[in-house]
C-alpha cells in the first residue's frame, strides 16, 4: 500500500483548495493542473510533428498501435492503479469493441461511427453486468476471474461461427467513413486514433485530479477506511470498470476498422497480460506512466522483432519471446514501482530543486 | 448416453483431473509457504514432459540443427527430467524471492508471468513448434471394466498421482522438514523465531512444486501431445483447481478441485459440446466465486485488500 501514499506536488495543491474566495480556489485548481497541461500540450505537439518526420508507413502503424494500447492502458491504470482492481481480461473489452462494431455495422447497416458508439454502449453494459458481481472479489480472485472471462470470450469468438466468423475472423463490413470522407490510410487512422487517445487522456487526467480520483486512491489504500469516510466503494469500482471497458471498446473498434478484420487471436490472454505489463511498467497509479508503458512495450516488441535477427544470425520470432520475458522480469525485479514512476519522481524532484533555487535568488 | 459411456467419461475425467490436482498442489505449496502465486507452474509440466521425451527417444533440437538420441531408460529419464525442472524451480525462487524482494502481489505475479513467457520461448527455441509424445510407460492391452476401457497409461497417471499425493501427505505430516514447511505457512515470523530457516523452506517449496509439476507433465505426456505451449492451459486449470475449493491455501481442496474439474470438463465435453471444454473450468470458477468469494472450503475473513 506504499504506492497510494505517494503524492505528487500537483496533487497536494489540488487537495488544498480551500481559500476563502471561491474564484481564488478555482484559480488554484487550474494552476495545480499546470504540469499536466504542459505535458499534454507537449505530447500533442510531438504527435503533430511526428508524421512530418516519419514518412514511413511502418513507423506510422507502430505509432497507431501505441495509440490504441494507450487508450486501453489509461483505462486499465484507472482500474488497477487507482481503484486497485486487477483485471487480467481487458482484452475482452477490446475484443467486444472490435467484434461489436463489426457485428452491429453488418447486421444493421448503420454508419461506422454509430456502430463504434453502439459497441461502446454494449461493452459498457456488459462490463456493468460483469462488474457488479465480480468486483466483490478481491486480489487474485478477481485476477483469475477476469482471466477466466478472457478464456470464455475467446471460445465464444472461436465457436459461434455464425456471429463472429469463427477462427478465420470477422471482416469489417465496410470502410470507416465520416460523411463522404473515408479513412483508409495509416496516416488518417493515426490522426483519428491519437485524437481519441488525447481526448481520453484529458478526460482521465481530469478524473484523477477530481474528487472521484481522490476517492479512488482512498479505495486503493484501504477499502474499509474509504467506506467509513463516505465513499461508495462498490459504485465507484463498477463505474471505473465500465469506464475502462468503454475505453478499451473504442480502441478495439478503431483497431478493427484500421486492420479491416478481427480474429480471436487478436484478443488472447497474452494480450491481456501485455496490457497489465504496460501499466505495471508505467508504475500502476499513473496516467502518464500508462502511456509510457504502452509506448515502451509496443516499441520493445517491434524493436526485438527487427533487431534480434540482425544481432543473432538465424534468430527469429522465437528469440523475441525469450527476450521479452527476460526484459520484463529484469524491469520488474529492478524497478517494482515501474520505470516511469522512478523517472517522474526524479523529474518532479529536480523541478522542486529548481523552484527552491529560484526562490533563494 | 448409457451408464457405461458415462463411466468411461468418468475414467477420463479422473485421469486428467489427477494431473490438474498435482499442478494445483504445486500452486498451493508455493503460495502457502511464500505467499507468491507462481504462474509459471504450467511451464514446469511442459518442461518436464519435453525433457523426458528428449532423454528417451530421438529428438531433433534447435530447429533441426542437431539430433539427440540418448535412449535412456524411462525411469532414469524421468528422474533426470524432474531434477532438471527442480533446478528451474530453484531459479524461479532466486528471481522471485531473493532478487526481487518486493511484497506487492501484482509485481510478483508479473515476474512469474515474465518467467513463464521466457521459459515458453526457450522451449520454442529448443524444441520448435512440433508436438511430441512420450511412449506409454508399459505395453499391453487395455483393461476392460464392463464395457469401459482403462488404458495402461490411465492407470499409470492415476496411480502415480495418488502415490505422489500420499508421499506428500506423509512428508508434510511425518517428517521434520515437512512440519517446518507447514509451520512457515501458518506463520513465517513465528517459524523463524522457532529456529526454522524460512528462506531454505521457501526454496524447498519452489523445488517441490517444480518437481510435482514436472512429474504431472511427464505422466500425462503419453496421453496428449506436448509442445512448448502445452503448459499454459495446464497451468491455468491447475490454478483454477487450486483456488476454487481451497482458496489457494488448502492441499486437500486442491486435490478435490483438480479431480472435480477434470471430471466436469470431460463430462461437459462428452455431453454438451467439446468446443467449450476449456471454458468449463472458468465457468465453474466464476460461479463458485460468486457464491463464496473465497473458495468453497475457506472460512473466515477474506484476505485484506488487493495487495497491489
Amino acid at each position: 500500500m506504499k504506492k497510494a501514499t505517494r503524492s505528487t506536488p500537483q496533487e497536494q495543491t489540488s487537495l488544498a483548495v480551500s481559500s476563502p474566495a471561491r474564484w481564488c480556489g478555482y484559480w488554484r485548481g487550474i494552476r495545480s493542473q499546470y504540469p499536466n497541461l504542459a505535458a499534454f500540450v507537449l505530447l500533442a505537439g510531438m504527435l503533430a510533428l511526428l508524421p512530418v518526420i516519419l514518412r514511413n508507413n511502418y513507423q506510422i502503424s507502430v505509432l497507431n498501435f501505441i495509440g490504441l494500447n494507450t487508450i486501453v492502458t489509461v483505462g486499465l491504470a484507472l482500474l488497477m492503479g487507482y481503484a486497485g482492481q486487477v483485471s487480467l481480461g481487458q482484452a475482452v473489452f477490446y475484443g467486444l469493441g472490435g467484434y461489436g462494431a463489426g457485428i452491429i455495422a453488418q447486421r444493421t447497416g448503420i454508419p461506422p461511427f454509430a456502430a463504434i458508439l453502439g459497441a461502446a454502449v454494449v461493452t459498457g453494459l456488459i462490463a456493468l453486468l460483469i462488474g457488479i458481481p465480480l468486483l466483490r472479489l478481491r486480489g487474485h480472485y478477481l485476477a483469475v476471474a477476469t482471466l477466466g472471462l478472457n478464456v470464455i470470450f475467446l471460445l465464444i469468438a472461436t465457436n459461434e461461427t455464425d456471429l463472429t466468423g469463427g477462427p478465420n475472423g470477422l471482416a469489417m463490413p465496410g470502410d470507416l467513413s465520416l460523411g463522404t470522407f473515408i479513412f483508409d490510410t495509416d496516416l488518417e487512422f493515426y490522426v483519428l486514433i491519437w485524437l481519441a487517445a488525447l481526448a481520453i487522456l484529458a478526460l482521465s487526467l481530469n478524473i484523477v485530479n477530481s474528487r472521484i480520483g481522490r476517492a479512488l486512491r482512498a479505495i486503493h489504500s484501504s477499502e474499509i477506511a474509504a467506506e467509513t469516510l463516505g465513499v461508495n466503494t462498490a459504485h465507484l469500482k463498477v463505474q471505473v470498470l465500465v469506464l475502462s471497458a468503454v475505453y478499451a471498446s473504442v480502441a478495439g473498434s478503431l483497431y478493427a476498422y484500421w486492420i479491416g478484420i478481427v480474429s480471436p487471436s487478436d484478443f488472447s490472454i497474452s494480450f491481456s497480460i501485455e496490457l497489465v505489463v504496460m501499466v505495471a511498467i508505467g508504475g500502476l497509479a499513473s496516467i502518464w506512466g500508462a502511456i509510457f508503458g504502452a509506448a515502451v512495450v509496443t516499441l520493445l516488441t517491434e524493436f526485438l522483432r527487427n533487431l534480434l535477427p540482425q544481432l543473432l544470425s538465424g534468430a527469429s520470432g522465437e528469440h523475441q519471446i525469450v527476450a521479452f520475458g527476460v526484459i520484463l522480469v529484469v524491469i520488474m525485479v529492478l524497478m517494482p514501482e515501474g520505470v516511469a514512476d522512478k523517472f517522474f519522481i526524479r523529474a518532479t524532484g529536480s523541478l522542486k530543486r529548481i523552484r527552491a533555487w529560484r526562490k533563494r535568488q | 448416453m448409457t451408464p457405461d459411456q458415462i463411466f468411461q467419461l468418468l475414467i477420463a475425467g479422473v485421469t486428467i483431473g489427477s494431473i490438474y490436482a498435482l499442478i494445483a498442489l504445486g500452486f498451493v505449496v508455493i503460495h502457502n509457504v511464500t505467499g507468491v502465486i507462481n504462474l509459471a507452474q504450467g511451464e514446469f509440466a511442459m518442461l518436464g514432459a519435453l525433457l523426458a521425451i528428449t532423454f528417451t527417444s530421438e529428438t531433433a533440437l534447435f530447429n533441426r540443427a542437431f539430433t539427440v538420441n540418448l535412449n535412456l531408460p524411462l525411469l532414469l529419464a524421468i528422474v533426470l527430467a524432474t531434477l532438471l525442472v527442480m533446478g528451474v524451480g530453484a531459479l524461479v525462487y532466486v528471481i522471485v524471492i531473493r532478487l526481487s524482494r518486493t511484497d506487492s502481489v501484482i509485481v510478483q505475479i508479473i515476474i512469474t508471468i515474465g518467467i513463464a513467457i521466457a521459459l515458453r520461448g526457450v522451449a520454442l527455441i529448443v524444441w520448435g513448434t512440433d508436438p511430441y509424445r512420450l511412449p506409454s510407460f508399459s505395453e499391453g492391452p487395455p483393461l476392460q471394466i464392463g464395457t469401459a476401457v482403462l488404458t495402461r497409461q490411465d492407470i499409470w497417471v492415476i496411480g502415480s498421482a495418488f502415490a505422489l499425493m500420499l508421499l506428500l501427505y506423509l512428508f508434510f505430516q511425518r517428517t521434520m522438514i515437512g512440519k517446518s514447511l507447514r509451520a512457515c505457512s501458518v506463520n513465517r515470523t513465528a517459524a523463524r523465531l522457532m529456529g526454522i530457516n524460512v528462506s531454505h523452506m521457501m526454496l524447498l517449496a519452489f523445488v517441490l512444486s517444480a518437481g510435482l509439476g514436472a512429474l504431472a507433465g511427464i505422466v500425462i505426456a503419453p496421453k496428449t501431445f506436448m509442445g512448448y505451449e502445452a503448459g499454459t492451459y495446464l497451468g491455468l486449470k491447475g490454478f483454477v483447481a487450486a483456488i476454487v475449493i481451497g482458496g489457494l491455501s488448502d492441499e486437500r481442496g486442491a486435490i478435490v478441485g483438480g479431480l472435480m474439474l477434470g471430471i466436469l470438463e470431460i463430462l461437459a465435453a462428452g455431453l454438451i459440446s467439446s468446443g467449450y471444454k476449456d471454458a468449463i473450468a472458468f465457468i465453474v470458477l466464476i460461479a463458485v466465486l460468486l457464491v463464496q468469494t473465497t473458495g468453497i472450503l475457506r472460512r473466515g475473513t477474506p484476505s485484506q485488500g488487493a495487495g497491489v
